[in-house]
């Protein structure tokens, strides 16, 4: 199916989301929407799906106009989207929810789970995605649960294919595989729209790649572009993809101390096994690995999120392992979390509340039980401007910031007590790459200024910039530290469990 | 949207960074309007039961097509002079005014209570059972205990405080340390408080001497409320106790506590604030205001303790707190209004015949246009979407 859309635009108030907007995708072209976070991909999209209605402008299918009253037309039109939240029932099987809506019927009004099971299994192997019509969603892993999405709108005759950021839940094998399906979607003849904010995914896999900024399309590049001059498209400017930072000069003394720490999760499993770990003041020490291998629970427990079965954490030589989370803040944890609008700030609070979520005891913005607010407004003033967080003021609700944004705004609060240790997990997922450079910025220069930093990303290119030396975890162990200019196929292999070469160094 | 168009437009805040007044109003005003929409709307439809339960009009509508001009102007007379008289007895005279206040009070005491449980995230249904409490432990020190003026006054309030406290508390206690839910609690303990009432009233010591029944007597008058301005003073005692709330909840590291846990537990327990301490001293606090809320009752309004103390006090707190919309300031009103209807209510019955049911008619009304923001909007063709309905759509449902 051939899409064109001339001249969109839509207005939020006095706010233009989407500016006289052009775009073509041919049939069989896989084409990328490339922007940073609130650039208009997700308006721009929402109106070609119906959910929103344009203020001007034409969409065209295969030179028809169209006009969509809702989603149900967009589907009807043979248009699919996968959104970047799964919309499935998590108790239903995998052939339950791709008939969802369009369920199989034996005699009238009677379910026949064999039409629908033998429906997914003719969809599946017709365009190769591999999924288990009898598994329960529940029980399937995020790369699945995309197919099972993709299968939904294949089997609505989806021909132009919507996948809005299906990358950002996968791991480096799933997104593998999702390229794959991808490819082999085009060679039927599906149109695919990818929307993303990664560089190299873009690259990959898109055969031409529309760049949109501010609600405007900058350029329609070819996929050879380099990374720089796509990523300069994108931000407006020159941005550097590397972290700079000076060889790293760390204390002698370990600051963070983590010694046998095995950690038992709900279901009764060792999700940490006997980790042992150091954290020397002036250094950072990346932990690579795959989602899911114990790195998140490694955080908790080392926050006192969880209490460990076993073993010790010690700060600057104090156990705080079993004190919760008050203490290991007030032993000078700084902590980014990983799932920021859950556990990092509170979405109703204002901006100025936020920047003294773990603050408001001390004594500079409080006294008793009084809350100084005059004093809570003035470090937000500085603070906004410090970390540069776009925001209509300090009582802004920080549920409505962009979430870049809303990541200063945790950071800024972090770092702006005396740490001896920095952790942070994921700290840049999600985030566009103006985002992403600043926050690399400021966890070097706060480990230039003597703290000691973990931190946890599923991103190698991330770990191979941010870190001094790399932790590999898989199945709850740490399998291996290397040096973070270990070649990306050893890292890879270490991240799928390979036992490391030079037997005794993991516990170094 | 990181749009940096809007970013660099900043508006200007005051000195101390609070937002200003005008910006304050503007962002309420959406719930405002449609809280005083509510109410038009909930007297509109109170206006049909006026004229469909009154006989004149009913049988001026029986020739309705030969003389609609008078079947219309009886209908407008008759709901012109119910809702005058209700008025009028609400807030027509300095006695109206009183028993408004004094209506209110426990109504909004106990409303606080529950606003207050209900910006750390808990439901609580039992200030029944809470004010209960308040009520019999206020009481007893009221008719037992022998204290010079004053200070008898202050010991059966601090009891009624205590009473109510530690009904709540331990709700707080069995949700922090067992994660019992709060809901099923709170109403059981309602019961139980009610049973407790009715067991103590079969006790001697809580009976009119030379009497069996099942009636207290009324406190001492040394433990009574004294009168100023016509207004029994525990109703400034509520008035007082709001402002209390509002400064703890906006003002106080506690509040801040507070309404981090009610509404993002996660990130307060991360940010190391204790979650179990918030459960229990709000717990302790909303049991501590219905159990004022009680004392109110006992020595304010001088009533006996019996099985029928608490009315639907506790209950309706709840509805008063709902219209309040989860803020201090909007349970004090609420809590006014339903006074009023209360009290211009019985001014309406002895004046113009119309049922006192109809204001409980209007107050169930007026909570579900409230609880219905989409249903008001369509009646008034209102298309803004913005906030309002949203504060405390989670925790109700």
């Amino acid at each position: 199916m051939r899409l064109e859309i001339d001249g969109l635009t839509k207005r939020f108030g006095s706010f233009t989301a989407n500016d006289r907007i052009d775009l073509t995708v041919e049939p069989g072209e896989i084409h990328a929407l490339l922007g940073e976070n609130g650039a208009g991909k997700s308006t721009l999209m929402n109106q070609l799906y119906g959910l929103l209605d344009p203020d001007a402008g034409e969409i065209r299918l295969d030179g028809e106009p169209v006009h969509f009253k809702g989603p149900g037309d967009a589907i009807d039109a043979g248009i699919g989207m996968v959104h970047q939240h799964f919309m499935l029932v998590p108790v239903f099987t995998v052939a339950d929810n791709v008939t969802l809506g369009r369920e199989q019927t034996g005699l009238p009004g009677v379910l026949s789970r064999r039409k629908a099971r033998a429906l997914v299994r003719e969809l599946s192997e017709r365009y190769g995605l591999k999924v288990d019509p009898d598994a329960k969603v529940a029980d399937i892993s995020v790369g699945v649960e995309q197919r099972v999405e993709i299968l939904k709108a294949l089997l609505n005759d989806a021909e132009l294919l919507i996948l809005d950021e299906p990358t950002a839940v996968l791991t480096p094998q799933e997104i593998e595989e999702l390229f794959v399906i991808m490819r082999q979607l085009r060679d039927e003849g599906k149109s695919i729209v990818f929307i993303t904010h990664k560089l190299k995914e873009v690259q990959a896999i898109a055969d031409r790649i529309t760049v949109i900024r501010r609600g405007k399309v900058v350029e329609t590049v070819e996929p050879s572009a380099s990374e720089n001059r796509l990523a300069e498209l994108m931000v407006g400017r020159s941005v550097s993809l590397t972290v700079s930072k000076a060889p790293a000069k760390p204390a002698a003394e370990p600051t963070l101390e983590i010694n046998d720490l095995t950690v038992i999760d709900d279901r009764g499993l060792a999700v940490v096994k006997e980790v042992s770990l150091d954290v020397r003041g002036g250094e950072i020490l990346g932990i690579a690995g795959v989602q899911g291998n114990g790195q998140t629970e490694l955080v908790k427990a080392l926050l006192g999120l969880v209490r460990p079965a076993a073993g010790s954490i010690r700060i600057s030589g104090r156990e705080i392992s079993r004190q919760g989370p008050a203490e290991s803040l007030r032993h000078g944890i700084g902590y980014v979390p990983e799932d920021r609008q859950h556990d990092g700030f509170v979405g109703t609070f204002t901006v100025a509340e936020n920047l003294v979520l773990d603050l408001y005891h001390n004594d500079e913005y409080s006294s008793g039980i009084v809350l100084n607010l005059a004093k809570i407004a003035a470090n937000a003033e500085r603070q906004i401007v410090d970390f540069d967080i776009r925001t209509q003021g300090p009582s802004t609700p920080a549920g409505s910031l962009s979430g870049g944004n809303q990541q200063k705004v945790i950071l800024a609060r972090e770092l702006s007590r005396p740490l001896r240790l920095l952790v942070a997990s994921q700290p840049t997922r999600g985030l566009d790459v103006g985002s992403i450079e600043f926050v690399h910025k400021r966890i070097v220069e706060e480990r230039d200024q003597g703290t000691a930093v973990l931190f946890v990303s599923t991103e190698l290119d991330e770990i191979a910039a941010l870190s001094d030396r790399v932790a590999v975890m898989y199945d709850g162990r740490v399998v291996d530290i290397v040096d973070p200019s270990t070649p990306r196929e050893d890292l890879g292999l270490l991240m799928a469990g390979a036992t490391p070469a030079h037997e005794g160094a993991a516990n170094v | 949207m990181s749009d940096p168009s809007t970013a660099t437009d900043r508006p200007e805040t005051p000195p101390e960074g609070r937002p200003s007044a005008a910006a304050l109003v503007q962002s309420w005003l959406p719930s405002i309007k449609l809280t005083f929409l509510s109410i038009v709307l909930a007297l509109a439809v109170g206006a049909v039961l006026i004229i469909v339960s009154n006989d004149d009009v009913l049988s001026k509508f029986n020739y309705f097509f030969q003389d609609p001009v008078d079947g219309l102007s009886a209908a407008i007379n008759a709901v012109g002079d119910t809702y005058w008289a209700l008025l009028k007895g609400a807030f027509g005279s300095q006695e109206a005014i009183s028993s408004t206040l004094e209506r209110a009070a426990p109504l909004m005491v106990a409303g606080l209570g529950v606003t207050l449980a209900f910006r750390v995230g808990l439901f609580n249904i039992g200030a029944q059972g809470q004010l209960i409490m308040g009520a019999i432990c206020a009481a007893y020190v009221g008719f037992t205990w022998d204290l010079p003026v004053g200070i008898h006054l202050i010991v059966s309030v601090l009891a009624g405080l205590i009473g109510g406290a530690i009904w709540g508390g331990v709700v707080g206690l069995l949700k922090a340390k067992t994660g019992a839910h709060e809901v099923i609690v709170t109403i059981m303990l309602n019961y139980v408080a009610l049973s407790i009432l009715r067991w103590l009233l079969t006790l001697e010591a809580f009976q009119v001497p030379g009497s069996n029944d099942p009636k207290s007597p009324v406190v001492d008058s040394s433990a009574r409320f004294p009168d100023l301005l016509g207004i029994h003073t525990g109703v400034y005692v509520g008035f007082l106790t709001a402002i209390g709330v509002w400064w703890l909840l906006s003002r106080s590291t506690i509040g801040f506590e507070m309404r981090a846990v009610g509404a993002n537990p996660d990130a307060a327990r991360t940010a190391g604030i204790n979650i179990s301490k918030a459960y229990i001293l709000v717990m302790l606090l909303a049991g501590m205001l219905a159990g004022l809320a009680g004392v109110e009752q006992v020595n304010g309004h001088e009533d006996p303790l019996t099985d029928g103390i608490a009315g639907s006090l506790g209950f309706d707190a709840i509805t008063v707190a709902l219209l309040g919309r989860g803020t201090p300031l909007g349970t004090v009103l609420a809590a006014i209004l339903f006074g009023a209807l209360d009290s211009g209510g019985r001014q309406m019955q002895a004046a113009t015949g119309t049922p006192l049911d109809l204001t409980t008619v209007l107050q169930a009304l007026i909570v579900l246009f409230v609880a219905a923001p989409a249903l008001v909007r369509g009646v008034f063709r209102i298309r803004d979407r913005e906030e309002g309905e949203t504060v405390l759509a989670k925790g109700w449902s």
